[in-house]
């Protein structure tokens, strides 16, 4: 019983340091290629990506997944909110941006995503 | 990547559509320039359509930058119009839709009887090899079901996993999953298994898959009926225009007519473009716009706008704005981009949101634990039982649908009754306004102002004489009032002198010169500034004035020689629709220039006890500060351009238009007709979707803090009562249903209730 105990002590510490402490690295930097981000499966992929700052950008949305959680993606610091047509490449166009990171999103956050502007 | 940027790159030939190509000659320049830039083979220009189909491999915006390049315009013809966006979008819903019920009725088809053996007392337990031979065949069947029915959970929380994020695909796919491998356990080692827990729960795998799937398949087709409102914009754009090409009338796409070209529409058509009639006379019905349900006359020189329908003459117009640059066209992107975003009451929900699914897996576990240790027994299938349910019955798509549903829909609907909600945090603030600032002039007056009196002073001048006068010099003013003066004497074919020495004193009137004479034209406080004797002539000005009437002096040299009374009619509903918003609560504040007795006889007439009169334009802002400091919520209602510090200042602006005109970046809210009752309309609506959001809310929430521990087995110890997960798989798939239709019911809201 002892065991079963730790057992599911252990796994609680490893759903918080998983979701919540864990902090990715992993950004794909899209001034030195050019990025698609894939919307499949509950994920942005990449969902971390890094745009030059002061420019305006350009990134492509390829939504492959029918649900319609996926079928809006909402930048909420630039007010820009595009819908996404499955199986199609939508390029989004953003405003030139201070350095900051911004988080993008589905409306319900199912989806989500981070800008960092450098 | 690589293939989504070749198969971009692939398309063979590309059509533009060219703007400013004017002469035949245009088109060897742009072929020449095209056939210039690297990749294109070939490049064809079809002159009668301005289109150009260019052949080879290259981007389209590098076809664009090399005809701007030699002065013209071009555009891709491919960029998607949203009416097409709009019927792919249907048809991948309806898509989605078929493939989930497709899935439901797999996975009903081995959950249903299952679940009707157990309930009808069969032996779901696991003792005699026979037993087991069947359980496992089961077993792999309802494996395959989790493939066939439910692959999307698993691979998607599976996905988010390694995202380091977590959804409703987590839950599914662990409670799933937990009920499954468990009933395998039993059935390959029963022997690890204490007997009184040998039990499988193959049907609960089965059933809440299957539920789910019917769930998700119902909210797609009630998310559709969300987004009504942005689809019946949308059907608004004609699909083809009549145009004049070279003397010739042709009908051609919406998306080839050019700026300038001139537009044939005849009865009963819609207007494809925004332009100015050059000729001929309509009445062209703008209510799908509006909300203003009388058509509105149109002749030349008058404006129509893309989306309206004429409706009894032949008319000639020319384009001046097209594509994505007419009014429609931009009504449509704001109502879009406002339907999705969100007003602060959201962000508690979102704010949970981001921690729910790692919290109610933390709560499954504490349950399984607390059911192990302390639980009776079988407490190892009461352990399963209790984590599958918890896992099961927490809906984090109900608080995440709460608020951005309802939103799409309140939004959509103030677009229906003509009133342009820029964002969420507008629509929220709207239904909390506790004080409205209206402007007079063109709020609640019609603001077109006729001259009614003229009384003349000194008897040595004619009534022509004074206006001769008097419109000289409101020729050269920027007051509302001028117009009305300079009108009525161009309606007598009177001839404006010619004044120098002009001088606008703000607040008070003008200073000038008609050849020696010096010339005073203004209000009651310019005269007393300048000691012109009134004599009976304050009170003759009063008496105008409790008509609402707008008196102003004109003093020939330091003598007065007239009072002109000027008066700008009352809107006829704006009394209703004040009594609308004063029954809703609100405190109605009037707000003018105009004199103190003119600005009390109009707040009289149409019921509004206070008024800042006689407000310089500067400060109309600090009014708006003043109401502020008295904790009140304000919102400010004006045309937009006069005050636009103020509706900027203002908790909520609403900028009031006429007609379409709309000045749709100046203000939180445009209301697009000039009637008040748009007002009454976006303040009913913004309340009606804030009260929607409210129950979506808190159902959401009461569900979720009521349904976890319910299924954890909470009541079990007082009641003995423990959920079972087929039900709370059914619980969870309808309550995301709930508040989608929820937030339908919106649609049904009519405002125009007096």
């Amino acid at each position: 019983m002892m065991i079963i105990n730790l057992f599911g002590l252990v796994l609680i510490a490893l759903i918080i340091w998983w979701f919540w402490l864990y902090k990715p690295a992993k950004a794909i930097d899209s001034t030195m290629e050019s990025v698609t981000v894939i919307v499949n499966n509950g994920v942005y992929d990449p969902s971390r990506i890094i745009v030059a700052k002061g420019k305006e950008t350009t990134l492509n949305f390829l939504r492959k997944d029918g649900s319609p959680c996926a079928a809006t993606v909402i930048f909420p610091d630039f007010e820009v909110s595009e819908e996404l047509p499955v199986d199609e490449n939508k390029a989004i166009e953003l405003p030139s941006m201070a350095p900051g990171q911004y988080p993008f999103h589905c409306p319900m956050k199912m989806y989500s995503g981070t800008l960092i502007v450098e | 990547m690589n293939s989504i940027e070749s198969s971009i790159k692939d398309t063979k030939a590309q059509e533009l559509i060219i703007d400013g190509a004017g002469c035949a000659s245009c088109v060897g320049k742009i072929e020449t320039a095209l056939k210039n830039v690297t990749g294109v083979e070939n490049a064809q220009m079809n002159f009668a359509l301005r289109t150009v189909v260019v052949d080879g491999e290259v981007d389209s915006e590098d076809l664009v930058q090399a005809i701007e390049s030699i002065g013209y315009n071009a555009r891709s013809a491919e960029d998607t119009s949203d009416d097409e966006l709009l019927d792919e979008k249907e048809i991948a819903d309806q898509k989605y839709y078929t493939s989930l019920m497709r899935q439901m009725w797999i996975a009903l088809g081995l959950g249903v009887p299952l679940m009707i053996y157990s309930i009808a007392g069969g032996p779901m337990t696991v003792e005699t090899t026979l037993e087991r031979g069947i359980w496992l065949f089961i077993g792999i069947l309802c494996a395959a079901i989790m493939y066939f029915a439910g692959k999307h959970f698993y691979v998607g929380a599976w996905k988010s996993f390694v995202n380091h994020s977590a959804n409703m695909d987590t839950l599914i796919a662990l409670g799933t999953g937990t009920a499954w491998i468990y009933s395998m356990v039993v059935v390959f080692f029963p022997m690890a298994v204490p007997e009184m827990a040998r039990h499988v729960y193959f049907e609960a795998t089965a059933m809440i898959i299957g539920l789910i799937d019917l769930g998700l398949a119902l909210e797609v087709k009630a998310r559709g009926r969300t987004s009504e409102a942005i689809k019946r914009l949308i059907g608004l754009q004609a699909k083809t225009a009549r145009v004049v090409r070279d003397k010739k009338e042709v009908d051609i796409a919406i998306e080839q007519v050019l700026l300038n070209d001139i537009v044939r529409v005849r009865p009963g058509e819609k207007i494809p473009v925004d332009g100015l009639v050059i000729e001929g006379h309509t009445s062209i019905d703008e209510s799908m716009l509006t909300g203003e349900p009388m058509p509105v006359a149109k002749e030349e020189e008058d404006e129509v706008v893309a989306g309206t329908l004429n409706k009894t003459g032949s008319i000639l117009f020319k384009a001046t704005r097209v594509g994505k640059d007419t009014a429609l066209a931009q009504i449509i992107n704001m109502v879009k981009r406002a339907q999705n975003s969100k007003p602060p009451i959201g962000r508690l929900a979102d704010a949970i949101s981001a921690y729910f699914v790692p919290v109610v897996m933390i709560i499954s576990i504490i349950s399984a634990l607390v059911w192990l240790n302390f639980g009776p027994d079988p407490a190892l299938a009461f352990a399963v039982v209790s984590a599958t349910t918890v896992l099961i019955i927490a809906c984090p798509c109900a608080l995440g649908l709460a608020t951005p549903m309802s939103v799409m829909v309140g939004v959509g609907k103030a677009a229906e009754a003509g009133v342009l909600i820029r964002n969420g945090e507008a629509l929220q603030t709207a239904s909390k306004i506790t004080a409205m600032i209206l402007d007079k002039t063109g709020t609640i007056t019609e603001g077109s102002p006729t001259v009614t009196d003229i009384l003349v002073a000194d008897k040595s001048y004619t009534e022509k004489y004074i206006l001769t006068i008097a419109s000289s010099i409101e020729s050269r003013s920027e007051h509302p009032l001028a117009q009305a003066i300079v009108d009525s004497a161009i309606a007598q074919e009177i001839d404006p002198e010619d004044i120098s020495d002009f001088q606008a004193i703000a607040g008070h009137g003008i200073e000038a010169k008609l050849e020696d004479h010096h010339l005073l034209f203004g209000n009651q406080k310019l005269m007393f500034k300048k000691g012109v004797f009134l004599g009976e002539f304050v009170s003759k000005a009063q008496k105008l004035a409790d008509e609402a009437k707008t008196p102003m002096y004109l003093a020939i040299d330091n003598k007065l020689a007239a009072i002109i009374a000027v008066s700008d009619p009352i809107k006829e509903d704006s009394i209703e629709a004040i009594k609308r918003l004063q029954n809703s609560g609100i405190r109605v504040v009037m707000l003018t220039g105009d004199n103190r007795a003119t600005a009390n006889a109009v707040a009289k007439k149409v019921g509004i006890k206070e008024v800042f009169a006689e407000v310089l334009p500067e400060d109309k802002s600090n009014k708006v500060a003043e109401l502020q400091a008295q904790n009140e919520i304000v919102g400010m209602t004006g045309d937009g351009i006069n005050d636009a510090p103020a509706l900027a200042l203002a908790n909520v602006g609403f900028a009031i238009g006429t007609g379409t005109d709309v000045a749709i970046e100046s203000a939180d809210i445009t209301l697009m007709r000039g009637s008040l009752h748009g007002l009454a309309d976006a303040i009913a609506v913004s309340k009606a979707t804030l009260r929607n959001i409210k129950q979506n809310l808190f159902g959401a929430f009461i569900y979720n803090v009521a349904g976890v521990p319910f299924a954890a087995g909470l009541l079990y110890p007082f009641f003995g009562l423990l959920l079972n997960p087929v039900i709370a798989g059914a619980a969870m798939a309808f309550s995301s249903l709930t508040v989608v239709s929820n937030a339908n019911r919106l649609r049904l809201f009519k405002p125009q209730e007096h």
